[in-house]
């Protein structure tokens, strides 16, 4: 069993880079704008899509990555639209486009699963199982590139607006700024990085399925969760989003270890939902286990 | 300066809960004035404020603002000419923020951002001066996030953050009520410098009569949404907390005895 755990490691460091890009979006929008936006279900099948279809019509694989990027910005904004101008809740606005963009995703394909079968295909992917190590490589540079932009933009006026539009809308608003216009950049930001992680993963699984995203924003929050639970929140924003990243991976390698144990993959969903129920309730043990352990020292008092 | 003319605004038009906020203010504001705004519970005070800053927009009536007609104007875009406190200290301030990313914030108050860093190394000494001012030790705690100074800080703070960029108005909505009495009066005493430093139009909301008729060079009370009285120059200077009492007692005619203004 041992062995086979350690051989299902690098695969599992690869699924939890790319997701940790996807988890990266699902923190742009749940931690720093407070808006559980559960579109990302949907775009990064969107993303997966745009780039399968992309590259069997002959596109350069890298190339096709930009166009998952802007479809899953173009997801945000519907989101957006949804909620700022047509004033539906942030959660039904999510569930709403996710919904939709299942039809969307099936018109993109034309059927539910696109195989990028490597032989057929006039250039490889960028990433792919056939290369488990390279893959691991080039997803840490993708990693690493999408740190720093976000790093770089929350630095800016812009970013500024849009981290204190998720504290403090109130505020914002008194200083000048359309809080609305903030809300609707942030879920494109986010989106954009989900279509990413959609269309990297297409590449490296070989193929785009219309499933292929149900239950992300799990693996997002889990992903920031437990980053957040083993790394701490301490230091510079950087490290923030590198420890969301760990976290995905970490996510990755427990789900190998468990699978190996005997669980079968269907099983995962449940696991997951279990797993994140737990880690968003750790703050309410936390304080249950202050306050029992201050009724005892009083009581001992 | 301001020119408020007929402002009526009623909430939950039509419903059970339907409630006459303003029923015809008529104000004019001339450019320096620091005028204190008194008047019991649910008379309209905050009302009329949020009217201005444009949180709710008016059912009738206009708001001239420095000539330029903003009663259907979004918040956000008023607020270039606007500074405000609230009442409530977490209002005011980003809490997940560093003391300088919130300052940054407000120094580009009614400017478009952009992909420039939000804030520049040149501005740290400006904030650090001028939090010196305040004097409250914040001059030396730049990064620290703000959601870890108390509620005194937090509104002496956004004080400055309001007038960081020199507004045209600064909105002051009971701004000292939730402080206790020591850190009132020590945020009160910053507000007077501010607003006489930089000759501030400022209109003030207060619960405290002795406050209202002490600082400014107007008053105003205001009743079941209207404005009640007017008063300003010397004759606001002799005033006493027993006048407004009596102004009170006719305008309410008694109704109003368990007032908390009565109390204070
Ligand atoms: N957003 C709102 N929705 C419904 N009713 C409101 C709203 N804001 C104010 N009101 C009502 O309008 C009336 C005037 O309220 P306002 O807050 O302006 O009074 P105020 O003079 O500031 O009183 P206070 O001294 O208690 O702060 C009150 O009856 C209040 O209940
Ligand atoms: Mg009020």
């Amino acid at each position: 069993m041992l062995g086979g755990i350690l051989a299902a490691m690098p695969g599992a460091v690869a699924q939890g880079l790319l997701w940790g890009v996807m988890a990266l979006g699902v923190y742009v929008t749940f931690k720093v704008l407070d808006y559980a936006d559960l579109t990302v279900d949907s775009s990064i099948c969107t993303g997966g899509a745009v780039s399968a279809v992309l590259i069997l019509k002959g596109m350069n694989p890298l190339l096709t990555l930009v166009f998952s990027i802007l479809a899953g910005m173009a997801t945000g904004a519907i989101t957006g639209f949804l909620h700022t101008k047509l004033k539906i809740p942030p959660i039904l606005s999510g569930i709403l486009t996710q919904l939709g963009l299942y039809s969307v995703n099936m018109r993109i394909m034309g059927k539910s699963n696109l195989s990028l079968n490597s032989n057929k295909l006039s250039q490889p992917t960028v990433i792919s199982l056939g290369n488990v190590n390279q893959s691991i490589l080039i997803s840490v540079v993708f990693v690493a590139a999408v740190i720093g932009v976000l790093y770089w933009f929350f630095g800016t006026e812009l970013g500024s607006a849009v981290r204190a539009t998720g504290n403090n809308s109130h505020m914002v608003r008194a200083l000048g700024v359309n809080t609305n216009s903030m809300i609707i950049l942030g879920l494109i930001l986010s989106n954009g990085l989900v279509g990413l992680a959609g269309g990297l993963l297409a590449q490296f699984q070989g193929y785009a399925d219309i499933n292929m995203g149900r239950g992300a924003i799990v693996i997002g929050l889990a992903s920031v969760i437990i980053g957040e639970v083993i790394f701490g929140v301490r230091f510079n924003f950087a490290y923030q989003l590198g420890s969301i990243v760990c976290g995905a991976i970490i996510y990755y390698i427990i789900i190998a270890v468990v699978l190996q144990c005997g669980l079968q993959t269907t099983d995962l969903k449940l696991f997951s939902a279990v797993i994140v129920a737990l880690a968003l309730s750790l703050p309410l043990f936390k304080n249950k286990m202050l306050k029992h352990k201050k009724a005892v020292v009083a009581e001992k008092e | 300066m301001l020119k408020i003319t007929n402002l009526q605004k009623t909430f939950n038009a039509g419903t059970i809960n339907e409630k006459k906020a303003l029923t015809g203010v008529e104000l004019v504001i001339n450019p320096g004035d620091f005028i204190t705004v008194i008047g019991g519970n649910g008379a309209g005070k905050s009302t009329l404020l949020n009217l201005i800053a444009g949180v709710y927009l008016p059912d009738a009536g206009s708001i001239i603002l420095d000539g330029i007609d903003v009663t259907k104007q979004p918040e956000y875009k008023r607020a270039a000419m606007l500074g405000r406190v609230f009442q409530d200290p977490m209002l005011g301030t980003a809490g997940n923020m560093g003391i300088e990313e919130n300052l940054a914030m407000a120094y580009r108050r009614g400017k478009t951002r952009g992909l420039g860093w939000g804030i520049l190394n040149e501005e740290r000494k400006y904030y650090k001066e001028q939090l010196a001012m305040l004097d409250l030790g914040l001059e030396n705690r730049l990064t620290s996030k703000v959601r870890l100074l108390s509620g005194g800080q937090r509104q002496a703070l956004t004080l400055l953050m309001a007038t960081l960029k020199k507004p045209k108005l600064l909105l002051l909505d009971e701004h000292t009520a939730a402080l206790d009495p020591k850190t009132a009066a020590k945020v009160l005493q910053i507000t007077e410098q501010i607003v006489n430093e930089n000759n501030l139009t400022t209109l003030m909301i207060t619960h405290n009569m002795k406050d209202a008729i002490r600082l400014g060079n107007r008053l105003i009370m205001m009743h079941e949404g209207k404005i009640v009285y007017d008063i300003s120059g010397e004759e606001k200077k002799s005033l006493h907390v027993s006048d407004l009492l009596q102004k009170f007692e006719t305008v309410t005619s008694g109704e109003f005895a368990n007032d908390r203004m009565l109390l204070s």
